[in-house]
């Protein structure tokens, strides 16, 4: 008798060049040179941080290109206390929602320089670059956020950013 | 106006985490053939096949409703295949529902799987995209600090979630189709549960199951010759937003407010809370049940949670809400959205067995995706509308 | 039926590659000019259907960031199908016809420039059975030819031809791909890629989008001076296997073509959804078009130019477009999905 088969495995590999768009790379080398550039909605003169290029409410181009502060606000934020395959953090880790100052949009990064118990929504907080010779045109430019030191702000002023 | 849509069949498979004892065709046929027999109808009865589920990656293959069209007895027929996202289920019924309420067809098969055990989920939701950043860890990772927000917003109790989870993985010892039965679980096992994305526990998320549900849809012509009480759609409705935008309110998104607003509308309901006798709801990470409560207009905002506390979500309360156990018991991805929009149905038409609430008239199903942004709604129920 | 109409159409120049700009950077002036020329605002728009594919562009989820092209806001009643936007125009059709709004938006894009299109399409044969041999795309296309030459209806000068005349036609058409002349004699000299299959059989690796206004009633009628109303539309698919059917010949083609009403009356236009030249042959068959004194696609069509996903799309949009502008009245739309054409879409479209 042969031996009874489930099921097969067929590896499938699959190679993308991924187009960035033109918005998005204005940010990335703004990230090479140590910057975060977002840009400005013509329409609603919302600023937007990583720009893709539109503006997803009104849905026409964004085109001006607006320089960030690199402090901002943690708006909320999650602690991973799991490892995750391809993360290049050990857990446990903060990632937090970082509204930068000047722009209407959190991004995603990584919080550290914090015990995980001691972040609050509101604390504020700052870029840590890599090196000057290490800047490249990617998030990873920004090693992660770290807190400031200054005082937490209110929660009135960034709730409508959750 | 649109014609009136009933559904005379529902079936949906065993839920579990690895289904290796049928393919991918077999997994859909297993539901399919169910919602045929309960309409005691055959394939060949059939007029269009709808089928849905989230991204292709999660199997490794590519459209696979082409490679499915025989086993789901299409060949012939036109066949519809849709991907909203996690909302996917509902679309699907809802796309299904919309062709016989256009008076295109008599009688639509509507179909909605995943079977995640056939690829590595985790790599199909993340393929290392050199420009986006990788700080996000799962799902979970994305939804824990909305919650977070919410539970700031509110003033929740922090046992909140752990009682969700409790009454959802009792509710499922009711459904013999649920992926978890967990005889014994109790509030003290689930806040011992490791906590993965602070605040969500383990207990607190969903499982990854492989599974399947089908209806068929038919006309009020065809209604008439099911032998089962059919279930009527009263209301039906998606709305959708963007993943990000500048003073986005992820807590409660205006689409699900909208979507709800416009199915009471078409359903003739005033007082939700009243009105509706139970409801299946897409709940992956407990905290949402509170959450959807506001969103779904059954709770003023910020009091979603009080809902719980007090058991009015139980399934003795006055809404029970995932009398089935709901996404936290079973989460076949693509057919979760499909399971609760069924499980409505079922509820209305007196066939949810050990989970079925006394006198159900009226249901909803609802299901959403994305960043809680694609929302998809139905109310069914025992009468035409 | 409720009459709906096309009302405006439009579509990005189809190009081998687009290296500057993403999904939404393609879309957004698509969907603006579509909108644009149908006076309807995305705000008046009663439902918007989209089709694209995730493992063309590479990620899960990625109609979703698409919808930053359209501006979803407030939130709009939307839906999305993992395939050509032909069959998301024929979901909005069908909403259409529940009375309640009056207008829709649909939409397609795809990059096909962004991995290897034709290893890609291996993916939706058979996992269990046919994709560990990994026969490509134009390998299985190639099986299709085979199987009609020996059929001894259409010879390879006939597959000759009708490249020659797609490429001829595209001279003309400023949003083609692929425009340069073709000697058909000199082309049947060149070796076969995959028999009997030439370069000039198989279609061009394309990044697209296209957007279409759907209007139904008098809405149509405010939005265009000549709506391309839809007759009849309908579609069909064929068991997977190919070893099931006679890759000869289309049935599901045919069978659209009837419940679309489109075998009986003149057409002064056909745009049929053909990759590959012998396809064309076949649908030609299949629907119908052989002896009638049809315009077969006056753009060039899929041969100059194939942004997956939309290329069906594309087709109804041109199909409509030539009775908008008032050089067709009565016109066939086609679209296919699927290996060797497993499933087809048949779309009659007519001016008043
Ligand atoms: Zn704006």
């Amino acid at each position: 008798m042969s031996e009874q088969v489930y099921g097969i495995k067929v590896p499938i590999r699959l190679d993308y060049t991924y187009v960035v768009g033109t918005a998005p790379a204005r940010f990335l080398r703004g990230l090479a040179q140590g910057k975060i550039v977002g840009q400005r909605c013509p329409s609603c003169a919302k600023v937007y941080v990583p720009p893709r290029g539109s503006c997803p409410t009104c849905g026409v181009p964004t085109r001006d290109d607006v320089a960030l502060s690199d402090k901002g606000i943690v708006t909320t934020f999650c602690v991973v206390n799991i490892p995750f395959a391809g993360s290049a953090v050990k857990a446990p880790y903060v990632s937090a929602s970082v509204l930068l100052d000047g722009a209407d949009i959190p991004l995603f990064h990584l919080l550290q320089e914090v015990a995980t118990e001691d972040v609050r929504m509101g604390m504020r907080v700052e870029a840590v670059w890599v090196p000057n010779d290490e800047l490249q045109p990617s998030m990873n430019s920004i090693r992660y956020f770290r807190p400031t030191g200054e005082p937490d702000a209110p929660f009135e002023s960034f709730k409508e950013h959750l | 106006m649109a014609n009136p849509c009933a559904i005379a069949g529902i079936g949906q498979t065993r839920h579990a985490s690895q289904r290796a004892d049928v393919s991918i065709a077999g997994l859909v046929r297993e539901a399919a053939l169910r919602a045929l027999e309960d309409a005691a109808l055959t394939f060949a009865d059939i007029d269009a096949v709808v089928i849905g589920k989230a991204p292709d990656m999660f199997e490794g293959v590519m459209m696979p409703e082409l490679m499915l069209a025989d086993a789901l007895g299409a060949a012939g027929k036109p066949m519809l295949r849709v991907h909203t996202a996690g909302s996917v289920g509902g679309s699907t019924a809802l796309v299904a529902a919309s062709l016989v309420q256009a008076g295109i067809h008599e009688r639509v098969l509507t179909v909605a799987f995943e079977k995640q055990s056939e690829s590595d989920a985790m790599w199909a939701l993340a393929p290392k995209i050199p420009f986006q950043p990788t700080v996000v860890a799962g799902a979970g990772g994305y939804f824990a600090p909305h919650i977070r927000a919410y539970i700031r917003r509110s003033g929740a109790p922090l046992d909140i979630g752990m009682r969700v989870a409790l009454k959802d993985r009792l509710n499922a010892l009711r459904n013999p189709y649920a992926h978890l039965h967990q005889e014994d679980i109790t509030l003290e096992q689930i806040a011992q549960s490791p906590m993965l994305w602070d605040p969500i526990r383990y207990a607190e998320t969903c499982p990854s199951s492989d599974g399947a549900c089908a209806m068929v849809l038919v006309s009020e012509q065809a209604a008439r010759s099911a032998p089962h009480r059919p279930a009527w759609v009263h209301a039906s409705a998606m709305r959708s937003e963007p993943t990000m935008f500048a003073g986005r309110d992820q807590v409660n998104p205006r689409a699900g407010q909208e979507c709800a607003a416009a199915v009471y509308h078409q359903a003739g309901i005033t007082d939700p809370r009243r009105e509706i006798d139970a409801a299946e709801i897409y709940v992956p990470f407990s905290w949402y049940e509170p959450m959807w409560m506001e969103n779904l207009g059954f709770a003023p905002e910020g009091t979603g949670w009080r809902m719980t506390l007090e058991g009015a979500t139980a399934f003795d309360g006055d809404l029970p809400v995932n009398p089935s156990g709901g996404v936290l018991s079973s989460n076949p991805i693509g057919a979760s959205g499909m399971l609760r929009f069924a499980e409505a149905a079922m509820q209305v038409r007196g066939q949810a067995g050990e989970h079925q609430v006394d006198g159900a008239k009226r249901a909803l199903g609802h299901a959403y995706g994305g960043g809680s942004q694609f929302f998809a709604m139905w109310i069914v129920g025992s009468e035409k509308p | 039926m409720r009459d709906v109409a096309v009302v405006s159409f439009a579509q990005a120049p189809s190009v081998r590659a687009d290296q500057l700009r993403n999904e939404v950077e393609i879309l957004m002036p698509v969907v603006a000019e579509a909108l644009g020329r149908s006076g309807i605002s995305k705000h008046e728009i009663g439902f918007t259907c989209s089709g694209s594919s995730d493992y063309l562009a590479g990620q899960p989820f990625s109609f979703v960031m698409a919808l930053d092209a359209v501006g979803a806001w407030p939130p709009m009643a939307e839906s999305h199908v993992e395939m050509d936007g032909a069959w998301a125009l024929y979901e909005a059709w069908a909403r259409l016809q529940h009375g309640d709004i009056d207008s829709a938006l649909v939409y397609a894009f795809g990059k096909s420039s962004m991995g290897d299109i034709a290893e890609l399409l291996t993916l939706q044969l058979d996992p269990y059975s046919v994709v560990p041999l990994w026969p490509d795309a134009v390998s299985v296309a190639a099986l299709q030819a085979r199987a009609m030459l020996d059929g001894g209806h259409h010879s390879e000068r006939d597959m000759a031809a009708v490249a020659a005349r797609s490429r001829r036609d595209a001279a003309s058409n400023p949003n083609a791909q692929v425009r340069t002349p073709l000697d058909e004699a000199a082309a049947l000299a060149e070796p076969c890629i995959v028999s009997p299959l030439r370069e000039h059989d198989c279609p061009p690796v394309s990044d697209g989008a296209a957007a279409i206004v759907l209007a139904a009633g008098e809405r149509a009628r405010q939005a265009c001076a000549r709506p391309a109303w839809i007759r009849g539309i309908d579609h069909r698919i064929e068991p997977a296997s190919l070893g099931a059917r006679d890759l000869a010949t289309s049935q599901s083609a045919a069978l659209a073509a009837r419940h679309a009403g489109a075998l009986g009356g003149a057409f002064d236009v056909a745009e049929i959804h053909a990759p590959f030249t012998h396809q064309e042959l076949i649908l030609r068959d299949a629907l119908g078009l052989g002896d009638r004194a049809t315009a077969m696609n006056p753009s060039g069509g899929a041969l100059v130019a194939n942004p997956v996903m939309v290329a069906g799309l594309i087709r109804i949009g041109e199909a409509a477009q030539r009775i908008i502008d008032g050089r067709a009245r009565r016109a066939l739309a086609h679209a296919t999905s699927g290996p060797c054409l497993q499933q087809n879409l048949v779309c009659v479209l007519e001016a008043d």
